[in-house]
């Protein structure tokens, strides 16, 4: 990286950037975008839905169910948004609780037993964050969901239909291929939490919007999502028949492209892209407690306690608890 | 001109002493700190920083860190009201630390481990690509060695400054599991005060035992992102480990002082599954007496003296970057 480069990159969201994510945010978001349930219509056959977690309910944010696609059966799931007040209150807003991940998981043990790929649709602001959503372990649903995906032994094609809401998100969202919608967006947390915590104010949502480079377009450079599909006119919701037929297309090539590979490498191959998605400097600094040089003498010298050969430092001595917490630093 | 003395003042009469929280009592610093910082009137159990973590949990002198020199980048450029990278440097300079999680290998009561413990004052813990790609190794070493794996996780969940990819942390030290499980090998999670977001909602909560200590805050969203999207106060202690024995999530609250001994009793009851195909990478015990001395000196000293004296030597197992212990040991030099 070029000094320009670096100098370049460590100001606040440039005008334009902030624009653009927050512009695509308000397309993700739009209340006419096509949800999944008007997408499967148009992408799938014969879509049966299926419902409850066989634990304690039916998760109405979360739907699905086999169908066909190209004649081949599929288990498709996804978050499901309302389109009108009544139905997002029944949907609660694409938000599931730990029951629709637990019906998420169920549909994706039948896929596995049966052999049938899955296609997962992504739309939720985020997984439930209330008290009853603690209590049944929202944490535990999503973490067991994103284990039992790396681990199927069928191929997944995940889409990133409108918000990618951050672990809620990611609880459906492990695959081998990840496609993303145009204006579809990505995010470790939403924007207003984003900011809410960083910027201390919820209305620095664009700017936080913008610095988490949340566009499908950032999400293809980071690795993250492997295609984008272009999204008709104005945006996806101006014609969701088209949108449908765009989908369709991109994931029966995917689809076509997983189909020849063994288990043994469709699974190795997701373990891979896993283990790949990062980013990080590799130094070969050593680490504080390994003395500078080791000689054999202090190594013997510290074997016998030998007086004159200074004893290894505590841990607690190199890291010790020297200041008081700071809870400015926060996490998602 | 100040004269400056040889020895500097190093407790300033503000630092020296710290309120306890829950009673409110002054606690001498010092005194925490021999007391595993726990507050000595009403045993309040005060975070802990990943050397005092180390030196309470571990036999003295057996852990060696790995992949110490993993640093983290700032891939997005990300600056709120300052850049990544002025954060990141600000913790590494209060804390000495590179990364909010330090890894390696070590024994608890003789009984070997690999070992991940995170450090909350690293910028709340975080768990951005560094943190990941750590336990991931961790992991891929308690697979690969076949010896148990531990975490100790104290975190307020994905580090927002490395957006998408430090979400995508959540499912890297995930998918791991999955190959521990197939191939028999244990991991228990420790949750310390405070263990949320998305590291809860990943490896911490896939223990096959999770211990925690008493009170410590755990849950999946912070109170105050889950009162502003539900718009309703969240009752009391909704997100403590006893509020999740209670309900199922953990399988036991230890006290710090029982946590090494708890450790110690798992470890020898959950014992690593035995292998019936030879094939695996187990290294075959070691022989007893002047031999077995002989290939333990060959090992320390990176398998040289193998070649000359013609024993079979236990090859130490490569790594995550496919180097032997041996060569990092080299490199280290």
């Amino acid at each position: 990286m070029s000094d320009a480069q670096t100098i370049q990159r460590a100001g606040p969201p440039a005008p334009e950037a902030v624009e653009e994510a927050w512009s695509r945010v308000q397309l993700a978001r739009h209340p006419q975008r096509p949800r999944t349930l008007d997408l499967i219509g148009v992408i799938f056959e014969g879509f049966f839905e299926l419902h409850g977690d066989r634990t304690f309910g039916d998760d109405a944010a979360i739907v699905g169910g086999p169908a066909t696609l190209d004649g081949v059966p599929v288990m498709v799931i996804g978050h499901q948004k309302g389109t009108d007040t009544e139905s997002n209150i029944l949907r609660n807003f694409g938000s599931p609780h730990p029951e629709g991940f637990r019906k998420a998981q169920r549909l994706m043990r039948l896929a596995d037993k049966l052999g049938m790929p899955i296609v997962t649709f992504l739309d939720t602001a985020g997984a439930f964050p209330g008290p009853a959503a603690e209590e049944r372990g929202q944490a535990e649903a999503i973490a067991s969901s994103i284990k039992l995906m790396t681990g199927l032994q069928v191929p997944i094609v995940v889409v990133v239909l409108g918000e990618g809401g951050s672990g809620g998100a990611l609880a459906l969202g492990v695959g081998d291929v990840v496609l993303a919608l145009e204006n579809a967006v990505y995010s470790v947390i939403s924007p207003e939490g984003c900011a809410s915590i960083l910027w201390r104010s919820r209305d620095e949502a664009r700017t936080a919007a913008a610095a988490m480079r949340m566009t499908a377009a950032d999400q293809v450079d980071l690795g993250v999502v492997d295609a984008i599909v272009a999204e008709p006119g104005e945006g996806a919701h101006t014609d969701h028949t088209a949108t449908g037929k765009a989908l369709r297309a991109a994931i029966i090539s995917a689809m076509r492209r997983l189909s020849g590979r063994e288990t043994a490498e469709l699974l190795a191959t997701r373990y891979a892209r896993l283990r790949g998605l990062g980013a990080y400097l590799e130094t070969g600094a050593a680490s504080p407690a390994r003395p500078e040089v080791p000689s054999l003498r202090r190594r013997i010298g510290r074997i016998l306690h030998l007086p004159g050969v200074p004893r290894r430092p505590r841990w607690s001595e190199i890291w010790p608890s020297n200041d008081t917490d700071d809870d400015n630093e926060r996490g998602a | 001109m100040p004269i400056k003395f040889p020895f500097s003042r190093r407790a300033a009469p503000s630092d020296a002493w710290t309120k306890c929280p829950s009673c409110d009592a002054q606690v001498f610093n010092k005194q925490l700190e021999r007391n595993q910082r726990l507050c000595p009137s009403c045993g309040h159990h005060f975070r802990m920083s990943v050397g005092e973590r180390l030196d309470l949990l571990l036999d003295r002198e057996s852990f060696e860190e790995r992949d110490a020199g993993l640093e983290a980048v700032d891939r997005l450029g990300f600056h709120d009201d300052r850049p990544y990278d002025d954060r990141l440097e600000a913790s590494r300079v209060k804390t000495g630390l590179r990364d909010a999680v330090v890894w390696g290998t070590g024994t608890i009561e003789g009984q070997r481990v690999a070992i991940g413990i995170f450090d909350f004052r690293f910028m709340g813990g975080s768990m951005g690509s560094v943190v990941g790609e750590k336990l991931a190794r961790c992991f891929e070493t308690a697979l690969a060695e076949r010896i148990p794996a531990i975490v100790v996780s104290a975190s307020g969940g994905a580090r927002m400054q490395e957006g998408t990819l430090a979400l995508m942390q959540l499912a890297k030290t995930t998918a791991p599991l999955v190959r521990l499980d197939d191939a028999g090998v244990p991991f228990i999670a420790v949750l310390t005060d405070p263990t949320t977001g998305g590291v809860l909602a990943s490896f911490a909560s896939l223990g096959d035992v999770i211990l925690a200590e008493p009170k410590a805050l755990i849950g999946f969203a912070g109170a105050r992102v889950a009162s502003d999207t539900v718009g309703e106060e969240m009752p009391e202690g909704f997100q403590t480990a006893e509020f999740l024995l209670t309900h199922g999530f953990v399988d036991a609250v230890v006290p710090r002082p029982e946590l090494r001994s708890s450790l110690a009793r798992l470890l020898r009851l959950l014992p690593v599954a035995a292998v019936d195909d030879g094939a695996q990478t187990t290294p075959p015990e070691r022989p007893w007496g002047p031999i077995g001395a002989l290939s333990g000196l060959a090992e320390r000293f990176g398998g040289a003296v193998s070649e000359t004296i013609g024993i079979d030597v236990d090859q130490p197992p490569a790594d995550g970057n496919g180097r032997t212990p041996a060569a990092e040991r080299e490199e280290a030099r």
